[in-house]
């Protein structure tokens, strides 16, 4: 039995906060000099000149890449050989993210109430999950979220018989209806398969995936491929404003299903796609 | 492309100037205000109460940006998806409101709103805005403090760089350009 203290959880979290926030990921990065190469519209290539430059002023001033600092996802791996010690981890968790947001000088998006709407003004709760899994170790995966992007996603039940074709048509539609909104180029996390909230689920840590990564399983792999390939065929562009990069990459994550069902789920990440992870 | 200069607040000639594809750098005031700014300056007019800041030849920002570091003017300030104010943007144009700047798409309403008194829909790069944050030369809140990053802010910018999308004939790039590149 391993002994960790939660107050480790939170000195990471609150760093990951601010670290995700301020430096862009080298696979998106990367992504974007890719894009410049095969990008034939003119707004579109000064765009991607324009994300880089920003990129590199957020890295060298250390400020946020974009002023939607997110609404921090935590994926919490805990290894069922670890004994948390210190206290109650998710309000570690959260201590961790009210640290990062207060001290990384980062917005705060969150309303305690979907409806009533008061700002909690610490960017406070985190959306945390909890997995036990083998081992003595903890792995934390921090996401933050912007909402331009999220706000466009969607979940759709097909039928079994609409099979990869439908799920093709539907990624299609959500990302055509998305449009310029969540800042193209965009990532495309998709889950397929589970319960309506597994698929969003999936959806969610396909988004964690970096951006070239590609399944090992050969059919979704393909899909992956297919998907990239017709997404940036729909002309959207950088921003909106035409071009051959909407997406800089699709992942896609299944998980057996019921024989009735064919769940899938589209969630639309932005190029400021910022997640981070860590093993303690 | 030549890059068109233009300072706020806009007259009627600059608006009818600009044409959708005109890349843009403004220099002036530009006052900025999202979904709960707006709702509560709709909310004003309704009930025949002054605006915080007369709109006349304006121009809003659809932006919440990042709190200031010390020694910064503003945090991270790059735009928020303009969709959200489509149902409380009309009174403002009615009231000279003649630009917006944000991303993302317009309804109808707001495209015939910008045909009849007269204004421009500016795109700013969304998630860019360490780099907008460079043109915004001082910053002061001027209403709703309450909102925090939502509060009405008063910047005064040099080149800031933005992208005429829907012109005030109607002519919207983000329909033009999408077809263009689209593989049939
Ligand atoms: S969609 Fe992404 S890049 Fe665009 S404003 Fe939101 S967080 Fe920033």
């Amino acid at each position: 039995m391993r002994t960790i203290d939660v107050s480790v959880i939170k000195e990471s979290i609150k760093h990951m906060c601010i670290d995700a926030n301020y430096n862009i990921g080298a696979d998106i990065q990367a992504a974007f000099h890719k894009s410049l190469e095969t990008e034939t519209s003119p707004i579109g290539k000064s765009i991607l000149v324009d994300l880089l430059e920003n990129a590199r002023i957020a890295g060298e001033k250390q400020v946020p890449i974009c002023q939607d600092t997110g609404m921090v996802v935590v994926f919490a791996e805990v290894g069922q050989d670890v004994h948390l010690v210190g206290g109650d981890v998710k309000m570690a968790i959260d201590q961790g993210i009210r640290e990062g947001y207060e001290e990384g000088y980062l917005r705060k998006s969150v309303v305690a109430d979907p409806l009533n709407r008061v700002n909690t003004k610490d960017n406070t709760p985190g959306i945390v999950y909890f997995d036990i899994v083998p081992g003595d170790q903890v792995k934390l995966k921090v996401a933050l979220k912007g909402f331009g992007s999220e706000n466009m996603s969607k979940t759709k039940m097909l039928k079994p018989s609409d099979g990869i074709k439908g799920v093709e048509a539907f990624v299609l539609e959500t990302v055509s209806l998305a449009g310029p909104n969540p800042c193209p180029p965009i990532v495309v996390g998709v889950g397929v398969g589970g319960t309506i909230e597994k698929a969003a689920l999936l959806a969610k840590q396909a988004l964690l995936r970096s951006v070239d990564d590609e399944s090992t399983l050969p059919h979704i792999k393909a899909l992956e491929k297919t998907l990239l390939e017709q997404i940036n065929q729909l002309g959207i562009g950088p921003q909106g404003l035409g071009g051959k990069t909407t997406a800089l990459g699709v992942n896609v994550e299944v998980f057996p299903t019921h024989i009735a069902g064919l769940p899938v789920a589209v969630n639309i990440n932005c190029h400021a796609s910022r997640h981070m992870e860590v093993i303690l | 492309m030549q890059k068109k200069r233009i300072n706020t607040p806009m007259t009627q000639e600059t608006v009818k100037a600009l044409k959708a594809g005109d890349q843009v750098l403004i220099s002036g005031t530009v006052y900025t205000g999202r979904d709960a700014a707006h709702l509560r300056m709709i909310k004003a007019l309704e009930n025949d109460e002054a605006l915080p800041f007369d709109v006349e030849g304006q121009v809003i920002y659809y932006v919440g940006p990042t709190p200031a570091k010390p020694g910064e003017v503003i945090g991270s300030c790059g735009p928020t998806t303009s969709y959200r104010m489509d149902d409380l943007t009309v009174p403002l144009l009615k009231k000279g409101l003649r630009g917006m700047i944000g991303k993302g798409e317009r309804n109808q309403t707001v495209i015939d709103g910008m045909k009849k008194f007269g204004a421009i829909y500016f795109a700013a790069i969304g998630g860019a805005g360490a780099l907008i944050a460079n043109s915004v030369k001082s910053s002061e809140i001027v209403a709703y403090e309450e909102l925090g990053p939502e509060a009405v802010r008063k910047l005064e910018v040099i080149d800031f760089p933005v992208i005429v999308v829907i012109d005030s004939e109607g002519k919207n790039l983000y329909e033009t350009e999408r077809e263009q590149y689209a593989t049939k």
